[in-house]
C-alpha cells in the first residue's frame, strides 16, 4: 500500500489533479481554497506545467475553456463568488461539450457573504449554474481522502463523458489536515479526436464552439447532449448507504454534515431510535433510487444540510411524497452539530417534525 | 534562553501548535513572555485559538483583534513591533508557512538581527507532501530564509499523521531529520509529539485542536 501523508483538503485536491494528469491550472486566490492555488504555484513550474494566477475568476475559466479545447486535461478551483462568476465559462464549456474540472470550496453566501463553511451553492452546482440546458458532474467529498480520490474520479469521468465536472466541496474539507493515500499517477486514457492539437493538413479541420444559430440544429445537440447525460445518470450515480439495513428514519446528507450525522446515528441508535444515513457522493447524478427504495422500510427522511435546505427538494422528488421529510439545517457558515440532528430525528420519531 | 523565539516552517507544519506550548512553558518555568500571532498567510487556526489557556498561565497575546472573527485581511498587529524593540520583554513569535509567510518577518528582521539575541526554530513535519525528505525541507528552509533575512538556528522534528500518528510515525523520520542538519549544518533542538503518545526523548504537545470524526 501506498504511504500515507498529511495533507490538508486543498492540498490532495492540487496533488491528485497532478497525478490525474492536469498540467494546466488556472485561477484566482480566494479563502477558503487559495492552497489549490499555492500548492500549484509551487508544484506546477516544477513538473513543467503551468499555474497561471488570471486576472479574474472570468478569466481563469476561459483560459480552461481554452486548454479543454485541445483536450488537455485542466482545472479551476474557486470558493462560491468566484464559482459565480465562472457560470457563463462553465456554461460555454458544457455546451462545446468539453471535459474540464472545476472545483468549488464553497463559503456562506449570497453574496460575499462569509469565510465559514457552506453547502449553499447546491443549486447552483445541481440545477445548472449558468444558463441553458446543462448538467455538470457534481461529486461531494466527505473526508480529505475522498477530496484525493473524487479530483481523480473528476477527471476520468469528464473525459469519458465529455462534460465538465465538479468537485463540489466545502471550507471544511479544504482546511481540515487528515492522513491520505495519494492516488497513484495516470494519465487521459480516452481517444479526443475533437481536439484542437493542429491539422497538419492531413485531416479536416476540428470546431469547438456552442453557438448553433439553428433552433433545428442546437435543439438536436441538446436532445443528444441529454442522451449522454441518461448514460450518465445509469453509469455514474454514487452514494454510501450506512446503518440503513434496520434503519426506520434515514438521514440523508453530504460532505461535512454526513460526518456530523454519522456521529448523530451512534446516539440515537444508542437511545434505541434505528437511524441510517444516505450520502450522496455524486449530487448530480443524485441517487434517488435507493432513496426511492428507503421510502419503502422507514418512517420518515431528514436532510441535514448546511444552507436554508436545498437539498431537500431532491430528496422529496426522490421518495415521492412517500413519507415525511424534514430539515436540519444550519446556514451562513454554521456547521449543524450532533444534538441538533439528535433533536431533529428524534423530533420526527415523535411526531413533532414541522 | 534567548529573548526572541521565532517558528517558522512549511504550511501546516505545527508552528502554531509548538509557539503556544513554548510559550506555556515558558511562562511555567516563571518567565514574563508575551506571544505575538504574525501569521498573513491563514485565517484560521491561530494563536488565538489558545487565547484562553494562555492568558490564564499569564502568557500575553498579540493579536489582532480580528484574528478568528473571519475578517480574512492579512495584516500585522502593531503591538508586535513594540515586543521586538523593547529589549526587556521576552516574545515568542509564531510566522505564517512557508516563505510567503515569512515575509512578515522582514519587517522586522533588521531589529532582531542587530539585536541578535534570537533562536529561530524551522518546524518540519517530514510527513507532509511537500517536505517528504531532507533535501525538499532544506529547499523550503532556504526559501524561508531569503524571505524573512535571518537564519536558522535551530530544528523542531514536529513529524506525525494527525490522528494517525504512532511513536514510529516519529521514528522513522529520524533519518532525514538527521540528513536535513546535515546539510544544513542546523542542529536538532528537539523533537515533539503529541503528549499521549511522547516517549521521553520527545518533548510533549498539549494540541489545539478540532477534530471532526
Amino acid at each position: 500500500m501506498a504511504e500515507k501523508v498529511l495533507m490538508k483538503g486543498n492540498e490532495a485536491i492540487a496533488e491528485s489533479a497532478i497525478r490525474s494528469g492536469c498540467l494546466h491550472y488556472f485561477g484566482y486566490p480566494i479563502t477558503p481554497q487559495t492552497e489549490v492555488a499555492a500548492y500549484m504555484a509551487k508544484r506546477m513550474p516544477k513538473i513543467g506545467g503551468v499555474f497561471l494566477q488570471a486576472e479574474s475568476e472570468i478569466s481563469a475559466i476561459n483560459m480552461v475553456y481554452g486548454v479543454a479545447a485541445t483536450g488537455k486535461r485542466v482545472m479551476t478551483s474557486s470558493s462560491s463568488p468566484g464559482i459565480s462568476l465562472k457560470q457563463e465559462g462553465i456554461s460555454y464549456i458544457a455546451g462545446s461539450d468539453l471535459p474540464a474540472v472545476i472545483v468549488n470550496v464553497q463559503r456562506g453566501g449570497p453574496g460575499l457573504g462569509g469565510i465559514q463553511p457552506s453547502q449553499s451553492d447546491y443549486f447552483q452546482a445541481t440545477k445548472g449554474g449558468g444558463h441553458g440546458d446543462y448538467h455538470l458532474i457534481v461529486l461531494t467529498p466527505s473526508s480529505v481522502q475522498e477530496m484525493a480520490d473524487l479530483t481523480s474520479l473528476a477527471f476520468d469521468l469528464a473525459d469519458k463523458y465529455r462534460m465538465p465536472a465538479m468537485l463540489l466541496a466545502d471550507g471544511t474539507m479544504g482546511q481540515m489536515m487528515e492522513p491520505v493515500v495519494l492516488p497513484e499517477p495516470k494519465t487521459c486514457t480516452v481517444d479526443k479526436p475533437w481536439a484542437l492539437t493542429g491539422t497538419e493538413c492531413k485531416r479536416e479541420h476540428n470546431i469547438v464552439n456552442s453557438l448553433y444559430l439553428s433552433p433545428e440544429v442546437l435543439e438536436r445537440t441538446n436532445i443528444e447532449r441529454f442522451e449522454r447525460y441518461k448514460e450518465v445518470e445509469k453509469n455514474e450515480t454514487r452514494w454510501e448507504e450506512y446503518m440503513m439495513e434496520d434503519a426506520e428514519y434515514c438521514i440523508v446528507a453530504f460532505g461535512i454534515a454526513a460526518r456530523v450525522a454519522k456521529n448523530a446515528i451512534k446516539v440515537l441508535r444508542e437511545k434505541g431510535i434505528k437511524t441510517g444515513l444516505i450520502r450522496p457522493i455524486t449530487v448530480w447524478p443524485f441517487p434517488s433510487e435507493p432513496i426511492r427504495k428507503a421510502a419503502d422500510k422507514v418512517k420518515g427522511f431528514i436532510s441535514v444540510e448546511l444552507s436554508m435546505g436545498q437539498m431537500i427538494e431532491d430528496v422529496k422528488l426522490a421518495e415521492e411524497c412517500k413519507k415525511p421529510v424534514s430539515l436540519c439545517s444550519r446556514s451562513g457558515g454554521m456547521i449543524p452539530d450532533v444534538e441538533r440532528i439528535v433533536k431533529s430525528v428524534e423530533e420526527m420519531a415523535n411526531g413533532e417534525a414541522k | 534562553m534567548k529573548r526572541l523565539t521565532l517558528f517558522l516552517g512549511h504550511y501546516g507544519s505545527g508552528k502554531t501548535n509548538l509557539a503556544v506550548n513554548w510559550a506555556m512553558n515558558m511562562a511555567k518555568s516563571g518567565k514574563s513572555v508575551e506571544i505575538a500571532d504574525l501569521d498573513i498567510v491563514n485565517p484560521y487556526f491561530r494563536t488565538k485559538d489558545s487565547q484562553k489557556e494562555l492568558e490564564a498561565a499569564g502568557v500575553k497575546v498579540i493579536a489582532l483583534p480580528f484574528a478568528n472573527s473571519s475578517v480574512d485581511l492579512p495584516s500585522i498587529p502593531s503591538e508586535a513591533y513594540a515586543l521586538v524593540e523593547d529589549k526587556s520583554r521576552y516574545g515568542v513569535l509564531d510566522i505564517g508557512g512557508d516563505e510567503r509567510g515569512a515575509y512578515a518577518l522582514g519587517r522586522f528582521s533588521p531589529y532582531i538581527r542587530e539585536e541578535d539575541n534570537y533562536d529561530m526554530f524551522y518546524v518540519v513535519n517530514f510527513h507532509r507532501p511537500l517536505t517528504r525528505n531532507a533535501e525538499d525541507a532544506y529547499y523550503c528552509m532556504k526559501e524561508i530564509e531569503v524571505a524573512s533575512g535571518l537564519v536558522f538556528t535551530g530544528i523542531v522534528n514536529n513529524s506525525n499523521l494527525g490522528a494517525e500518528t504512532t511513536v514510529e510515525t516519529i521514528t522513522e523520520t529520524y533519518g532525514e531529520a538527521d540528513k536535513l542538519s546535515k546539510l544544513s549544518g542546523i542542529p536538532i533542538v528537539a523533537v515533539t509529539a503529541e503528549k499521549s503518545i511522547a516517549t521521553s526523548d520527545m518533548v510533549p504537545l498539549n494540541l489545539q485542536k478540532r477534530i471532526f470524526d
